[in-house]
């Protein structure tokens, strides 16, 4: 007991001889090193954070000061024409749409089969090697499933075509929503299947009208996020649908689309096919950032 | 629940189903308790083979059979571009046998060609990329998950998380009106004033000042791949368990230390992994390369010359390939040594990162 009182009286003395006990700050030569250590840490994260922000708001103000001037009328209702003719992107925006449409048409179903299978049928090796694949395909380079379609469709057939690419892009939503569509189905509370099944609803019906409706905000989420992606995807449309001057909706031809105009434009001579090239990158841009910020911030809300 | 159970239980042995209902002593229950486990043989149909009492079909084995269907096309399909890519390159493989490999020559006028110069090129790039992008990543997540205000992180993760969203032909036409331009003016004459004179630095930065060339192409992959590679490190330093941090900070720590000798030993296979992941996805990045990378096939010391990719080659020579010609296989050829250099990485990336999702589970 004295000792212990001892003990104490030596730390309060400690204490007073050092310095306030709330704002402690040692001088010696370690701990000014960890001081500085720790201080030139947090400086040069804060500057990491601040560049990649700096890129961001660069990319952001360039497209806003060069893509707006082009924001007529005449952008969305003509199509792709000529230098010096009044052209627009009305071919392009339309095309673009209808490849990302008929892309999640085809993706997202077999992505959201894919991702059943995964969460609530696959077990052993067959499931943890199609896992690995999904997870590998989500990041495999674009331009190598334009050349699968290019050597799968196109050759076969003869001429590229707006189909080519669509297949091209779902190829590249599906890995999304199967990931997403697994991740969503096993955060549904198991009490909810188990409830399902006792009221004799069979598996199938459980998965597809329980889970996946209770689900059902995630999966969307990830099948935004898919359009987001395939939205703005070049690469894999040079080889499948490679664009068209024209206005063609016919998914056996030819199809034009904002990025491979973007590309066929942004490298040329013309001052109007620049700035369609900065408009069509704008509305591009703004497309695919408006989709990410409706998903994240309406999600995240939920999820809280 | 206990119904289910019983019922699914006694499925297989009681036949006909009518003479479950002894299980719960009143006759209404007991009729649903009998439908309860009809329908229990359903459910429990993995195990029990024989024909549902009065149901007929049940669409569950279709079902079934749908699914792992879907499963095998996402295996099929790798398996698929694997063939087609090697079956596509096969011609340049076989006409030019391994020189392919060693030779730097891209030559359409003799039909010669070589993988070398665009391999360098590629990894050249990405290794530049990755050399500035891995500290930016770590920097970032490391403001964001342990020094940020929690609304303050929020805003900022999200605003990286954009630069990721943005497509890539964006960032391709940044650079090239953005960033180039900022090389050729200022930061070519500026490096070749200093380093110039000086052995063996001064090679790295010869070269009239174009812009365009190997280390515009880094930072460009630098700006895209910095987003993933944040993504995947925050992941990672909010998974550690806070009893770990907070026993640090209890001994005095400073948060350098404590991100230096716990949270960075803790995460440092996942860490690796998501190098990694940048790694395979800067060398298959196709379109912003494009732009800026000069479109020169030769292989040199300097970061200014122009040079190539092999995606940005594939991407630019493409429509000068007919069909069946031996350009056409050289390019599907490259896009076979793409392909095995970034499905290489990104397996690596997809096992090291498998680590640290294996033992967060079992937390």
């Amino acid at each position: 007991m004295s000792g212990h009182q001892n003990g104490r009286q030596s730390v309060r003395q400690n204490g007073a001889v050092q310095a306030a006990p709330d704002r402690w700050k040692p001088h010696g030569a370690l701990a000014m090193r960890r001081r500085f250590m720790d201080r030139l840490a947090t400086g040069l994260s804060l500057t990491a954070t601040c560049v990649a922000l700096l890129a961001l708001c660069s990319i952001l103000l360039t497209l806003l000061v060069r893509g707006v001037a082009g924001l007529s009328l005449v952008t969305f209702i003509h199509s792709t024409a000529s230098p010096g003719m009044n052209g627009g992107l009305a071919n392009a925006i339309v095309g673009s749409l209808i490849q990302t449409a008929v892309a999640i048409l085809i993706g997202a179903p077999l992505g959201m089969m894919c991702g059943i299978y995964l969460s609530d049928y696959g077990r052993g090796w067959m499931a943890s090697t199609t896992r690995f694949v999904s997870d590998m395909l989500l990041s495999a380079p674009s331009i190598l499933i334009g050349l699968f379609i290019y050597q799968l469709i196109v050759v076969p057939t003869g001429h590229f075509s707006g189909f080519a690419g669509s297949v091209a892009l779902a190829i590249l939503a599906l890995p999304i929503v199967v990931r997403t569509t697994e991740d969503m189905l096993g955060l549904v509370p198991v009490a909810l299947r188990e409830a399902g099944i006792g009221l004799g609803a069979s598996k199938w019906r459980v998965i597809v009208f329980i889970c996946l409706r209770a689900a059902r905000t995630g999966v969307m989420t990830g099948i935004l996020l898919a359009v987001a992606r395939v939205a703005g995807e070049t690469a894999p449309l040079l080889f499948t649908s490679l664009g068209n001057m024209d206005w063609s909706v016919s998914l056996a031809q030819p199809m034009a689309s904002l990025p491979v105009t973007i590309y066929q434009y942004a490298g040329s001579a013309y001052d109007d096919w620049v700035q369609l090239a900065w408009t069509g990158a704008l509305l591009v841009t703004l497309g695919v950032l408006a989709i990410n910020i409706l998903v994240r911030v309406g999600f995240g809300r939920k999820g809280a | 629940m206990d119904g289910t159970s019983h019922a699914s239980g006694e499925a297989p042995g009681a036949g006909s189903g009518g003479s479950g209902g002894h299980v719960v002593p009143d006759g209404a229950a007991g009729v649903m308790a009998a439908e309860v486990m009809v329908a229990g043989n359903g459910l429990a149909g993995e195990d029990f083979t024989g024909p549902g009492p009065a149901r007929g079909f049940d669409g569950d084995r279709l079902f079934r059979g749908l699914v792992t269907a879907s499963g095998i096309a996402v295996l099929a399909l790798l398996g698929g571009i694997i063939l087609v890519m090697v079956a596509g390159g096969m011609k340049a493989f076989s006409t030019f046998g391994p020189a392919f490999l060693v030779s730097s020559v891209w030559n359409p006028v003799t039909q010669h060609y070589g993988a070398l110069a665009p391999v360098f090129g590629t990894i050249v790039t990405s290794t530049l990329g990755l050399l500035m992008a891995v500290p930016l990543a770590f920097g970032a997540a490391f403001w964001l998950t342990q020094m940020a205000p929690a609304r303050l992180s929020a805003v900022v993760g999200m605003a990286v998380q954009l630069l990721a969203a943005v497509p890539s032909i964006i960032f391709g036409m940044w650079g090239f009106f953005v960033i180039v331009p900022l090389m050729a003016r200022y930061v070519q004459p500026f490096a070749r004033h200093w380093f110039g004179h000086v052995p063996g630095l001064g090679a790295l930065v010869q070269g009239a000042p174009f812009g365009t060339g190997l280390l515009t192409g880094g930072i460009i992959l630098t700006v895209m791949v910095t987003p993933f590679i944040t993504a995947v490190m925050c992941d990672v330093f909010t998974s550690i368990p806070a009893v770990l941090k907070e026993s640090a900070f209890g001994l005095g720590a400073t948060r350098w230390e404590v991100m230096r000798n716990v949270i960075l030993p803790w995460s440092s296979k996942a860490v690796v992994g998501s190098v990694v992941l940048g790694m395979g996805r800067a060398m298959g990045e196709t379109m912003a390369v494009t732009f800026v990378i000069g479109n020169a096939n030769k292989i040199g010391w300097s970061l200014f010359a122009p040079g190539n990719t092999i995606a940005s080659l594939i991407a630019l020579e493409f429509p000068e390939s007919p069909a069946g010609s031996v350009k056409l296989s050289s390019l599907m050829a490259l896009g076979t040594i793409l392909m095995a250099l970034s499905f290489l990485a990104l397996a690596a990336s997809r096992i090291l990162l498998g680590f640290a999702e294996r033992r967060e589970g079992r937390q």
